[in-house]
């Protein structure tokens, strides 16, 4: 699938975004986000590399353990943003079900503070889209300050696929409004053994 | 003028007419829904979180888990895009065995979708029917890949194994007997007054609409629009192959009825034209056949020249240099990209030691840095997948694009104006799959 990928800074997304729209671009595709802040970092390491015995199991030769400088080698460069939102478009003739102009990623480099605007009101499945972007990385829409998270919770604390989200992380376990222990003994012995933030 | 009074209605997240776990709220005036939302969310998985902390090939068994009712699409369409950031070709066998599974798999979805739609609304034979046919092609899957429904056939560079002895008969005799399963149930239902009157212009969405929706897939069809990505963007042999793509006019229930109908017989034509059409040969890359250029050198030092032309010589991209830092402590016999064959894991140690070195961490594949949207048609639309690498041995990011996501934004829009039993009919139709849906 061949498509034409152009970066346009967030705050003129909304405008660049009604120009496309404009332009003939008729379905916003998909829109999401990538958090770019360990990118060319390597992989986060799962704690065992230190420890990894040499020569454990027998396989392999010993004198890749216990190093981790392999996991940076051979890394992109980092991005200047920390995320990027991306809103991927295409034209589709309704008469033909072809698509007569390439595809567009359009990105929208973001860091904390950037002014993002809702595209809504030209898309209307970006409602959902920019609720998930929310949920899943907390990018703020500036006209939608009250904005409902898409698939988890609300009492989800954090966005979980920021790479600063720690992947053992717990979250608290939610009951009743009130407040009142729940008539649920498995329920409220492990509430006690999960620390509130 | 007195203002009617509202009443609220859950519907689900646990309801026998909601395919899986969703929650309808649905604001009533007697039986009319004035405003209807949707909350998703109740089977989230964390697939995207999941596949960042696994290495390539560790991810497709997670892919099975989206859409579960045809998970061989999505094994497909994932490593299509990893192959497409890594640069490289599957065999020609390979291509055409990934097609005979996708469209199985859509057959099995579609027969899926409307047996249960069918059912819903009262025509229990119809399911029992369709569920029949869809057991022939689980026995068919079953043999392919060793299970039902947790598939994990295609490995990165191919798929995991051939087609089993006799498979092309079998596959012939079970399409002419879901083809024979299909018509009576098109006997039982297109005709049906019972049932045209719950679906015939229900749930009706407009062209427009659904454009600005995002919606594809035979949902989109139903409107007219012959959008299909294996028409509009070819991928693996699709065009080679001879299919039509079959539309409707209204948009409504019914229409989305027929083009799934339609389509299972388009489906069973491709299966049918893939089998007499398939080439011989190697099913998937072989281990050994990506190669760096320092190791053809060393290879050649070594006087092993034998070996040679079974290698494909893989260049430094950067130009800088034998590519060697890319490689350092990769610790398989080869920085290959290819899983060993499974007759190979278990015939012998050096095929189970590679086995084991392609999937554990930090040792395995390697794909280099790069982005790629890669999209397969899934039985629901345009299932796509977003794959961020930064070159080390697990994907950076990977975002799926579930394609009844779109439909379910869409469902307010459907089901506004209409009333509580056209809920079951319209949502039916929509075939929401929870775990492609939540992810």
């Amino acid at each position: 699938m061949k498509f034409e990928t152009r970066t346009v800074a967030s705050a003129q997304a909304f405008d660049a975004l009604r120009q496309l729209r404009a332009d003939g671009y008729n379905v916003l595709v998909d829109l999401t986000a990538v958090d770019y802040s360990r990118y060319g970092a390597g992989p986060e390491p799962m704690g065992w590399e230190r420890e990894f015995p040499a020569g454990a199991c027998g396989i392999g030769s010993s004198a890749g353990a216990g190093r981790t400088d392999f996991l940076t080698a051979g890394a992109p460069e980092p991005k200047p943003h920390r995320f990027e939102a991306v809103y991927r478009l295409a034209c589709v003739d309704p008469a033909t079900g072809l698509e007569t102009m390439p595809r567009l990623e359009l990105r929208a480099p973001y860091d904390e503070g950037s002014v993002l605007l809702s595209v809504r009101s030209i898309w209307p499945n970006a409602d959902w889209l920019e609720r998930e972007v929310w949920d899943m990385f907390g990018l703020r829409f500036e006209d939608r300050p009250d904005i409902k998270r898409l698939l988890l919770y609300e009492e989800f604390v954090g966005h979980p696929l920021r790479k600063d989200y720690p992947l053992k992380q717990r979250q608290p376990l939610i009951g009743p409004e009130s407040g009142a222990l729940p008539d649920s003994p498995s329920f409220n012995s492990a509430r006690q053994e999960i620390p509130f933030e | 003028m007195t203002r009617k009074k509202t009443y609220f209605l859950n519907m689900g997240p646990a309801h026998p007419a909601m395919h899986g776990v969703i929650r309808l709220i649905l604001e009533l005036e007697g039986e009319l829904i004035v405003k209807c939302e949707a909350e998703i969310g109740y089977l989230h998985r964390a697939f995207e979180k999941h596949a960042e902390t696994e290495t390539w090939n560790n991810a497709i068994p997670y892919t099975d888990r989206l859409n579960y009712v045809s998970p061989l699409i999505n094994n497909s369409g994932f490593c299509g895009a990893v192959e497409r950031i890594a640069g490289v070709t599957i065999p020609e066998r390979a291509q055409y065995l990934r097609v005979i599974a996708s469209e199985l798999s859509r057959v099995a979805d579609h027969l899926t979708c409307i047996g249960a739609n069918a059912m819903e609304l009262g025509a229990f034979t119809v399911f029992l029917y369709l569920m029949e046919g869809r057991e022939y092609l689980y026995q068919l899957i079953d043999e392919l890949c060793g299970a039902r429904v947790t598939t994990d056939y295609t490995r990165i560079g191919g798929v995991k194994g051939d087609l089993p002895e006799g498979f092309a008969q079998r596959c012939l005799g079970a399409s002419s007997k879901i083809r024979r399963l299909v018509a009576d149930s098109e006997a039982l239902l297109t005709k049906n007054r019972l049932f045209l009157d719950r679906v015939e212009g229900v749930g009706i969405i407009s062209q427009a609409d659904a454009l600005a929706y995002g919606i594809t897939g035979p949902f989109l069809r139903s409107t007219g629009v012959a959008y299909d990505v294996r028409r509009a963007h070819p991928y693996l042999v699709y065009d080679r192959l001879d299919f039509e793509v079959p539309v409707g006019s209204r948009g409504d229930n019914l229409d989305r009825y027929l083009c799934r109908l339609a389509e299972i017989g388009q489906s069973l034509r491709i299966v049918e034209q893939c089998l007499r059409r398939m080439p011989e040969g190697p099913v998937a890359l072989s281990p050994w056949e990506m190669k760096d250029a320092f190791a053809f050198q060393d290879m050649g030092k070594a006087g092993s020249t034998a070996l040679l032309p079974r290698c494909l010589a893989r260049t430094c991209r950067t130009l800088e240099g034998s590519g060697r830092d890319r490689a350092a402590g990769v610790m398989t016999a080869d920085p290959a990209l290819a899983m060993p064959p499974k007759e190979q894991t278990y015939g012998n140690i050096e095929g189970l030691m590679n086995q084991f070195e392609t999937v554990m961490w930090s040792w395995g594949v390697r794909v280099p840095a790069g982005e790629v949207y890669h999209a397969v048609e899934g039985g629901n639309g345009e299932l796509g997948f977003h794959v961020v690498s930064d070159g080390s041995d697990r994907a950076y990011r990977v975002r799926c694009r579930p394609p009844c996501l779109f439909i379910m934004a869409a469902l307010p829009k459907l089901l506004e104006g209409a009333y509580v039993a056209d809920v079951v009919a319209t949502f039916g139709s929509v075939n929401m799959i929870a775990g492609e849906l939540d992810r």
